[in-house]
């Protein structure tokens, strides 16, 4: 086994056609684009409208999570430890799921996607873990909340988790 | 719960709303003019920038000017203060390929950034100003790094820890890293956890390679003082390291600190422990128990992934210690029903390698009712380790047997056919007790088989199998059958199986006569021409012609065959092509489709494109040197390179040797393991009796682990008696010094040699690897009179196995019927060869072999030539 920082091969996030929509790479174990992109479609195929949480694939360990219409992925080498995989995707996805005031969802997505691509950046740093805790990563990202959309044309479930996201950022002041 | 993905949402967005899809590079890469725009719209700029690092996420090759347009327009922004739009320049500039050259002009400015009062980007600049420097540039800004590697901002600290840690991979830097020690050592005390974190792999990375800084990083932090999970899980791999390099030591305390892991708060951090106790090697099962016991725990735990971790590990430790994994059994067993399928079958595949004759029969049928739901990849890993369960115990064939027979007719694709039928075909081989219930199962498969490859496949074992079996009679019926109803490659098949039942069993020959006779009626070409072939050699009752034509097929490799063909047509020859001259095909190296039901976790598929044997390959790569061209076809290889100097030595060297008509070439393969050596002109000198050297062929130039390749060509002896021989062998070659890292050599440098081990060469060399179906009848056909015998005593060998491997090396021939498998607690055995001689007779050998203490033998060898017998009984 090594011993060293790095334990992350790929994040990966795939809408619900199996296209990418982001997907970062941390080595050369799938050298060429063909490659990725063959490994996406594998992974796909054996994720899609399932809940197993993580399998094995291509002799890598994947954890993955789907939220609506789309699929996030962490991939490791298989001696990799999955907690750390696990871990790292939900933290990942909690991160998002910040940016994305829990609307996570692929426009949603799309529509914040220099933020996720700064969070992803700030996130692993070639293969390396940079931060554990997603409100450190989305505070360094994500200075402020954005402007709210006018009161009257938000729905009661939005109102209410506006509020909620509210008081978690003053938390977090 | 999460639900499955909603395929509806792609209508709804379909709209155009989507700012992503489809962007033209060009496009893009247009965009970047609004950089010059004053003032500068921020929000814009952030998402052209986002849309280029989205295009290069995307695999969109940006050529060189390209590259360089998008970077240069991106530096402009640093003019703006905007953080968010500062921290996406970091990152376009990280992304973008740019040249080294180019990568200057950003250096100040993130010099600046880094060094700045803003710690919005700091850390950004510093990532980004490490991936895109180089050693020149380094130097420059060496100070800063070196700062903030302490700098009281955790993320910054962070960022410099582990961007020194990829810069330290390099050589170059790695000289500079080395003096920060301080600096790491500092912020390994850091409050922060991830600083801590990162700062402990560093610490690592620059000290891997010193015995005493290790033990003492160990002895200082396994006693505490790490906060976070991670940098534990990290000390813990550092441990494992230490006590897999040092196997002979006793390593008492990284043991305790492994232990103690194991009641760590951290899930994290006690699977860690647990795994690594499992993988370490010379542990006892007492000693892992308790690492067992906590992976036991997480088998029930509500998260999947934790389950998959756990029965991940069990199934590793199953394979050295599975009484051990015994107490977990009846979690596992929970598991066989789990929804993640990958824990199901990992779950199976442990409990197969922990069970037990006892348990088997519950086991087989809980497989029964697990198979129906999984995919076929996953039971082709369970298929396999039934496999191995059913060579484990012997006895139990008949249950396995019934539960392979009937996952035969359930629903499956082909490779999961085909992982069972060639699973019953291990088996028969490996235990003659199951082969009748073996061959009657795939009889009743390829009943209804829609897989003609596999039907082909299983009418050829039919035919190799059926007639030895006690009652070959009832197998004609299926075959025939096949005659009947199937596509014309299977009527082939059934054909040449047909015949193969009426040339070994004489009273089945007349009926096999009368079926024969209706398929020359078929349809089909090559149906009709092999019935006509088979039909005319049975009636001739010739029993030579019998066994040359029905029982023993064509042995040429048919690489070989082409392209001696395609010589005799090219040069037409008066005398007509003589197919003894074609090469014989050596033996497909077998491959064993052990135990290895680890695949689950280490698949990776090879693709089955049929390779081309050694000898083929060898063949054709002498053939394409001009110094070898005259010296006729290639008769013979040597089966594995021999080994004449350790691959740790100096020098490692193997050797191939290639039997031609008369002459043999050495090949050697030399790899240069020292890299402050260049070696040029490499050469191998040999010496032995009765063998004169005809040339060398040296290897012109040999770096520093790239083996090369040379040759010696030598004359073999008129005499056969004379060919073993040993041969004094001296590496001779030009030495000139180089600089390791560079790999410049210098411009003389000296002559100098290198002995090494000697070559033994034995008379196998002549003689090539036959197939012989019928041995008995082959043997009786060449007579007593072509005989010669001797008889001999060996003391040197100590069991019947080792002299049945010996003698199958000598002489390099072909064990046939299985005979070079001896049965256990045997006191004697007969060992049936069959071969080639360099001039194409063939030669057959049968050894009687008794032990006593000692091995005595008895070496009866029959060919056509009487000189022949003589030096095959004499030779030993």
């Amino acid at each position: 086994m090594f011993a060293d920082l790095t334990s992350i091969k790929a994040l990966i996030i795939l809408d619900n056609n199996g296209e990418r929509v982001l997907s970062k790479y941390y080595d050369d174990h799938f050298p060429t684009l063909k490659d990725k992109q063959d490994f996406e479609a594998n992974l796909f195929k054996k994720t899609y409208q399932t809940d197993f949480e993580i399998i094995a694939c291509q002799g890598l360990t994947v954890c993955y999570k789907s939220s609506v219409d789309i699929l996030f992925y962490v991939v490791g080498s298989s001696e990799e430890n999955e907690l750390i995989l696990v871990n790292t995707l939900t933290t990942f996805f909690d991160t998002v799921s910040i940016i994305l005031r829990k609307n996570v969802e692929k426009k949603a997505v799309f529509d914040k996607m220099d933020y996720i691509i700064l969070a992803a950046d700030e996130f692993i740093e070639g293969g390396v873990l940079m931060e554990n805790e997603s409100e450190n990563i989305t505070s360094r990202v994500y200075p402020k909340p954005e402007q709210d959309i006018p009161l009257s044309e938000q729905t009661m479930t939005q109102v209410l988790q506006n509020a909620r996201e509210g008081f978690k950022w003053t938390l977090l002041r | 719960m999460m639900l499955g993905l909603r395929k509806d949402k792609k209508d709804e967005d379909a709209g155009g709303v989507n700012p992503f899809l489809a962007l033209e590079k060009t496009a893009v890469l247009q965009e970047t003019r609004i950089f010059n725009e004053t003032p500068l719209n921020t929000r814009k700029c952030i998402h052209v920038l986002a849309k280029i690092i989205y295009m290069i996420n995307q695999g969109e090759q940006m050529g060189p000017t390209e590259a360089r347009e998008a970077f240069f327009a991106t530096t402009r922004l640093f003019q703006s203060k905007d953080v968010t739009l500062r921290r996406m320049v970091h990152l376009v500039i990280k992304e973008l390929p740019t040249a080294p050259d180019d990568a200057i002009i950003a250096t100040s400015s993130l010099t600046k950034d880094m060094t700045g009062k803003e710690d919005g980007y700091r850390a950004t600049a510093i990532r980004s100003l490490c991936k895109i420097t180089d050693l020149t540039m380094l130097t420059a800004i060496e100070r800063y790094l070196k700062q903030a590697l302490v700098d009281r901002n955790p993320a910054v600290s962070s960022a410099a820890l582990v961007s020194t840690l990829h810069l330290g991979k390099d050589n170059g830097p790695a000289e500079m890293v080395k003096r920060w020690t301080n600096e790491i050592n500092e912020a390994l005390n850091s409050d922060n956890v991830m600083v801590q974190y990162h700062a402990l792999g560093l610490m690592y990375s620059v000290k891997k390679h010193d015995r005493l800084a290790v033990s003492k990083l160990l002895a200082k932090y396994t006693k505490g003082g790490v906060r976070s999970p991670y940098a534990t899980c990290l000390l813990i791999r550092i441990a494992c390291k230490v006590i897999e390099e040092n196997e002979q030591e006793n390593h008492p305390s990284l043991i305790d600190f492994l232990e103690s892991c194991l009641r760590h708060k951290s899930e994290i951090v006690i699977y860690e422990a647990a795994r690594a106790l499992c993988n370490l090697p010379n542990l006892s099962g007492k000693d892992i128990a308790p690492a067992i016991s906590v992976l036991q725990l997480f088998l029930s735990s509500p998260k999947p992934t934790l389950r998959f971790a756990a029965v991940k590990t069990l199934n590793k430790v199953a394979s050295n210690h599975p009484s051990s994994v015994t107490m977990c059994n009846l979690d596992l067993e929970h598991l066989i029903s789990d929804t993640n399928r990958s824990i199901a079958t990992l779950a199976i595949t442990t409990l197969l390698k922990t069970g037990n004759e006892s348990s088997i029969d519950r086991l087989m049928k809980q497989i029964q009712s697990f198979m129906s739901e999984i995919p076929d990849e996953f039971k082709i890993v369970v298929v396999r380790a039934i496999q191995g369960l059913c060579l484990k115990f012997p006895n139990k064939h008949d249950v396995m047997m019934n539960l392979l027979s009937t996952m035969l007719r359930d629903e499956g694709g082909y490779q999961y056919k085909e992982a069972i039928v060639n699973t019953i075909i291990a088996v028969i081989e490996a235990n003659p007790s199951s082969q009748d219930t073996g061959l009657y199962h795939l009889c009743e498969f390829i009943e209804d088989c829609e897989h003609g490859v596999l039907a082909t496949k299983i009418l050829h074992l039919l035919g190799r199998e059926g007639p030895k079996t006690p009652t070959p009679a009832k197998f004609i019926r299926y075959i025939y059958n096949r005659v009947i109803l199937e596509n014309s490659t299977v009527r082939a098949a059934a054909v040449t199986s047909l015949a193969k039942f009426g040339a070994v069993c004489p009273n089945l020959r007349p009926s096999v006569l009368v079926l024969l006779r209706r398929c020359l009626h078929d349809t089909h070409d090559e149906v009709r021409d092999r019935a006509t072939f088979y039909l005319n050699v049975l009636e001739s009752g010739d029993t030579a012609l019998v066994n040359q034509y029905i029982l023993d097929t064509l042995q040429s490799s048919i690489v070989g065959l082409q392209s001696l063909l395609v010589h005799y047509i090219d040069n037409p020859a008066a005398e007509p092509f003589n197919l003894n001259q074609v090469p014989i095909t050596t033996a497909p190296a077998e491959v064993t489709p052990s135990s290895k039901t680890d695949e689950l976790i280490t698949e990776s598929r090879k693709p089955a494109v049929p390779t081309k044997t050694r000898q083929e390959e060898s063949a054709e790569r002498l053939a394409q040197i001009p110094e070898f061209a005259r010296l006729g076809p290639l008769f013979k290889s040597s089966p594995k390179p021999i080994e004449l100097s350790e691959s740790e030595t100096e020098y490692y060297v193997r050797c191939d040797v290639h039997t031609f008509p008369q002459h043999l070439v050495l090949q050697f393969e030399v790899t240069n393991t020292l890299d402050d050596q260049q070696l040029e002109n490499v050469s191998v000198e040999v010496a032995g009796e009765n063998y004169t050297v005809l040339g060398y062929l040296p290897c012109p130039k040999l770096v520093y682990n790239t083996p090369g390749t040379c040759y010696t060509l030598l004359q073999l002896p008129k005499d056969p008696s004379l060919v073993p021989a040993t041969f004094a062998c001296n590496l001779k070659f030009l030495v000139k010094d180089c600089d390791p890292n560079s790999g410049e050599a210098d411009a003389v440098g000296y002559e100098d040699e290198y002995v090494l081990e000697d070559l033994d060469i034995g008379l196998n060399i002549l003689i090539q690897r036959v197939f012989k179906t019928n041995f008995a009848a082959s043997w009786d056909e060449q007579g007593d009179e072509n005989q010669a015998e001797e008889t001999y005593s060996l003391y040197t060998v100590k069991s019947l196995n080792g002299a049945v491997d010996q003698l199958v090396n000598f002489f390099g021939m072909q064990p046939c019927e299985r005979s070079d498998r001896v049965p256990d607690d045997k006191t004697a055995h007969t060992l049936l060869l069959a071969g080639q001689y360099k001039d194409g007779v063939e030669c057959l050998i049968k050894t009687r072999i008794v032990f006593d203490g000692v091995v005595n033998m008895k070496i009866c060898a029959r060919s056509a030539d009487p000189a022949l017998n003589e030096l095959l009984v004499s030779s030993i």
